[in-house]
């Protein structure tokens, strides 16, 4: 190597005498407001007072934690064997479903959009649609195009299934080629509605276009429905249980191939995902075991209603309790016993869980995420002795608090856990000033208030932009767990040895 | 370069477009060109721009509401600008862009922070403006150091009927503090680029000449269109007070509304990002007489040129600070060249990027030796391909909103050791192992501009070029 060169980037340079100078020059030309203040606004946003107002806030949503339909509706899409997610609106959308993904997953995300603009808010956007199906078919190849709809078509009220017919008409695609559809307005529900509401389309398309549900053909199959999930880890080690346990199974909805693809010198626009003609023979199987419930309540009631199925809807199996009731689970759709082998599993988990327990004992916690993540998140706490306190759930209904209430109120862990639905991170900011924790646990946009709060964040959840790779390792089962457990305690111990006066920078923890 | 080789490029085009059905075929031919002598002498570009996408081609735009929350409002430190509308695009958007500014975040720096009106099913029945109004009120209260709120539209806003003028007339009045409404629906225009300048008419509408410079000197000039990604306009600010000037404003990295307000004050604007702020630029010069140049701070020739060009409209005494602040970065510019030039020599760069860097980086590429085989931008205009096309060699492959298929197909035919694009683009070239760097977000690296951004530059590149992990592409098995 060459000689080193003293090269600053950001994170260094400004610090610079001269940069500061710099910026203190420059408060002039802001009109910049005093330090004194920014120091008292610093402490009025930490009072009581504060907290009172920004709870009575009825329209200023701040620092929301959920996002918006169609986002859900691409990563359905994503999920089965050569589907291109197709957005019907205005093109912008599409680009923020694709780079927000892609921050995430570190994985390119193919999707299109029809490209709509003020011709089309006028006379409505047909003709976007059926070229968009002709050029997306041309370029991208797909065996099945999934559409979702943007706002902007929502409000206008595009008729999907009749442009879609017409395109079959003008012979932009073929009779036979499949386009399943769903509305997902996004000034309703969130991403898991769009998820739940595209997946529920796309099972309803597959299953019914060549056939007679009501004809079944025994099997002793079992169906898979992961929901909203963003951890492709939790894909291998769902398959890795359901093999263990020899159950024969279908995912329905894989998207873990695609948004974990090999680097190997070539490049396809999809990967893996569930075979069309799986889904056509999913009414046959036995049952159905969703992963999630509140982003698979049309999806659960669809299979219930239609294929005449049997449905374990249970939320993320996160720690050993819910694990344990997943074997269960799916002991119970298949008959299968649960190998000696996962149960030696469980008992080196509860050994790791042992070995750390002191630490994590009456810790104090605040934790944000999507319904069925926290319902998982709150099972694991209280098994080890966290203490949840401050629950946000932007996206959360009624249903969900009470479950979640109800869950806190098993456990003497659980007391001081309030959960708060259809609030934000702003407000969760408010609720750390006035009421300190010793951690938290969210997705990247609570580093923010946790900050402010000096708290460590335990990155758990959607999305995860600012650290890698989180995702590849499941959070779900036994091996989950131990992962879970593990960022947690570490994250604690650093903590330990970051504020550690010297006597106590211990060698051994 | 030969006949034979820019015939093949003729053909490497041809054979792009014959995927395409007929119709979109027709109009995608026209976005493509291969550079050829005439054209860099003469200037003149065939490349179509500012038109509509085709539907269904995965373009790389976005849209209005991108162009103005995303590029030129949000950046202003000192104001709440909100996402008016469904939850989505403010969330999509929130502190991605790495547009830094001093500050404590929300407190007087609300940045990084996605303030949005979250519409339900109900404000698009009942229309929205009631809560924006309410909406407007909760945030003086929540953010008592805010000097100003701006009004973001998303697409539900201009489709339902929403008087959102009359409620920052009404709101502004109210609160003491300026409330913009911006009407940068997402369906308006083609790309980011008319939300670039229905933002710069917001800003003319409602706040240019409004605030006053308290004493005006003869070297103060403003920074147009540096969005301080990475701490580009610092790194770009140093240099200008160290030849002499006084910067008044920053439009908009690090910016605030005092500064929109002051800067028909200044004696000379300087735009660095043409394609989003010249509608600005170009209005005050009208209004106010101010003149303004564009000048180019990626890589030390281009950088030096500028330099020059600035220092050209004041006395001699700016152009001798010049020429020593010039002299004083020579060595340090010398011993980066040094040490990355052979790294990098010969290197094959393809671009695709917004509406500026796409050209405005090639001399930064070649000041390292490296080549620029292919570029073109997301959401430029014709004025951006003339100012292009002379800066580019024989040879070039120039495009306009090339989509994915497109700009992965070329990446491949014109074997290429290094791709800039964005975030979208990045990991398809991981798979690849063709090495890529982000030119939107510097890769969450920077700053890049000025004399320091281009010693991060140069190592970025060469990190991306020479880093060891490519050679395991290669399987043995």
């Amino acid at each position: 190597m060459t000689k080193k060169l003293d090269i600053k980037d950001h994170n260094t340079l400004f610090q610079a005498e001269k940069y500061q100078k710099q910026a203190e020059g420059k408060r002039v030309f802001e009109a910049a407001c005093s330090v004194q203040e920014v120091e008292d606004t610093v402490e009025l946003l930490k009072t009581e007072e504060y907290k009172e107002k920004n709870f009575n806030r009825e329209a200023a949503v701040i620092n929301p934690a959920k996002a918006c339909q169609p986002l859900g509706a691409v990563l359905a899409a994503l999920g089965f064997e050569g589907t291109l997610p197709f957005v019907h609106g205005s093109q912008g959308c599409v680009a923020y479903f694709r780079s927000h993904f892609a921050r995430h997953f570190k994985e390119p995300v193919p999707a299109v959009s029809s490209s709509m603009t003020e011709d089309g808010a006028v006379f409505g956007g047909m003709r976007n649609l059926i070229e968009g199906l002709e050029n997306s078919t041309a370029l991208y190849k797909p065996k099945m195009i999934a559409v979702s709809t943007t706002c902007m078509a929502e409000v206008i009220g595009d008729d999907l299934s009749a442009f879609i017919e017409n395109a079959r008409i003008e012979g932009a695609i073929d009779q036979e080629f499949p386009v399943p559809f769903a509305n997902t307005p996004s000034f309703v529900g969130s991403h898991i509605t769009g998820y739940d509401s595209m997946m529920r389309s796309i099972l309803a398309y597959l299953s019914e276009k060549n056939g007679d549900l009501s004809y079944k053909i025994p099997s002793e199959k079992v169906n898979i429905i992961t929901g909203f999930d963003t951890y492709t880890g939790n894909f291998s080690e769902l398959k890795r249980i359901l093999e263990l346990m020899d159950v024969d199974y279908t995912f329905l909805g894989d998207h873990s191939d695609n948004l974990d693809s090999p680097a190997n010198g070539e490049y396809n626009y999809y990967y893996g995902g569930t075979k069309l003609d799986d889904v056509a023979q999913a009414h046959n199987a036995n049952g159905t075991l969703l992963l999630q419930k509140y982003s698979t309540k049309k999806v659960t009631k669809y299979i219930n209603k239609k294929w005449k199925q049997d449905t374990i809807a249970v939320s993320s199996p996160l720690g050993i309790k819910n694990t344990d009731q997943l074997l269960k689970n799916i002991k119970e759709l298949t008959g299968k016993d649960i190998p000696q082998v996962l149960k030696d599993e469980r008992g080196r988990v509860v050994d790791a869980l042992a070995d750390s327990h002191p630490y994590l004992h009456g810790k104090r916690v605040a934790m944000t995420g999507d319904p069925d993540l926290l319902l998982g998140l709150i099972s694991f706490c209280l098994e080890v002795g966290i203490e949840p306190v401050h629950i946000v759930c932007t996206n959360g209904d009624k249903n969900f608090a009470e479950e979640a209430e109800a869950l806190l109120k098993t456990s003497p862990y659980g007391m001081e856990g309030k959960v708060h639905i259809g609030k934000d991170l702003w407000h969760m900011r408010s609720l750390l000033l006035t009421e300190p924790v010793d951690f938290a646990i969210g997705g990247t946009h609570m580093k923010y208030c946790a900050k402010d709060a000096e708290i460590p964040l335990v990155r758990v959840g959607f999305p995860i932009f600012d650290r890698h790779h989180m995702h590849r390792y499941p959070i779900i089962g036994y091996q989950g767990t131990l992962n879970l457990l593990t960022l947690i305690v570490n994250t604690i111990l650093q903590q330990l040895d970051d504020e550690a006066p010297a006597h106590s920078f211990d060698a051994v923890r | 370069m030969s006949t034979k080789e820019i015939t093949d490029r003729h053909k490497i085009l041809e054979e792009l477009l014959e995927v395409y059905p007929e119709r979109t075929k027709k109009f995608k031919k026209k976005h493509f060109q291969v550079v050829e002598e005439e054209n860099i002498e003469s200037g003149k570009c065939s490349v179509k721009s500012n038109i509509k996408s085709r539907p269904g081609v995965m373009t790389i735009r976005g849209c209005a509401y991108a162009g103005s929350k995303g590029v030129v409002w949000g950046p202003i430190k000192d104001m709440i600008h909100i996402s008016h509308g469904p939850v989505g695009c403010g969330q999509y958007s929130w502190g991605t862009r790495r547009n830094y500014a001093n500050g404590t975040l929300g407190v007087n720096n609300f940045t990084a922070m996605q303030v949005t009106s979250d519409f339900q099913e109900r404000d698009i029945v009942f229309g929205g403006d009631k809560k924006l109004e309410a909406l407007c009120k909760e945030v003086k209260e929540m953010f008592p150091l805010a000097k100003g709120i701006s009004i973001q539209s998303e697409c539900p806003v201009g489709l339902i009927g929403d008087d959102i003028e009359a409620v920052g007339k009404r709101m502004t009045k109210e609160l003491g503090i300026p409330v913009v409404p911006v009407r940068c629906e997402g369906f308006r225009g083609v790309s980011q680029s008319l939300g670039h300048h229905i933002a710069n008419d917001t800003i003319r509408d409602h706040v240019m000449g409004t605030r006053e410079l308290e004493e005006a000197g003869p070297y103060d000039v403003a920074i147009i269109g540096d969005y301080n990604i990475g701490g580009d306009a610092w790194a770009s600010r140093i240099l200008l007070e160290e030849i002499g000037l006084r910067v008044i404003a920053q439009w908009s990295g690090d910016g605030s509304i005092n500064e929109l307000g002051i800067t028909h004050k200044s004696k000379l604007n300087l735009i660095h990002c043409y394609r989003s702020m010249n509608y600005m630029a170009k209005t005050m010069e009208k209004e106010y007489g101010i003149p303004w140049m564009e000048y180019n701070f990626f890589g030390p020739s281009k950088t030096i040129e500028s330099l020059r060009a600035i220092a050209a409209h004041f006395d001699e005494t700016i152009q001798a600070n010049a020429e020593r602040v010039i002299a004083a970065y020579k060595a340090e510019m010398d011993e980066v060249i040094e040490k990355y030039r052979p790294r990098l020599e010969g290197k094959k760069v393809m671009l695709i990027i917004g509406g500026l860097r796409a050209r405005h980086t090639i001399g930064a590429y070649e000041d390292l030796g490296m080549e620029i085989v292919a570029t073109g931008y997301e959401f430029a205009h014709k004025d951006d391909y003339e100012k292009t096309i002379v800066e580019l060699k024989e040879g070039t492959v120039l495009y306009d909103d090339p989509g994915a298929f497109d700009v992965e197909f070329l990446s491949d035919k014109l074997d290429i050791d290094l791709m800039g694009a964005g975030v979208k683009e990045k990991y398809v070239y991981h798979k690849l192992g063709i090495p890529f760097r982000q030119m939107h977000s510097w890769d969450y690296s920077g700053p890049y501009h000025g004399f320091d951004g281009f010693k991060v530059f140069a190592q970025d590149m060469d990190i991306a070029i020479n880093s060891p992990i490519w050679s395991l592409m290669d399987s043995p098995f």
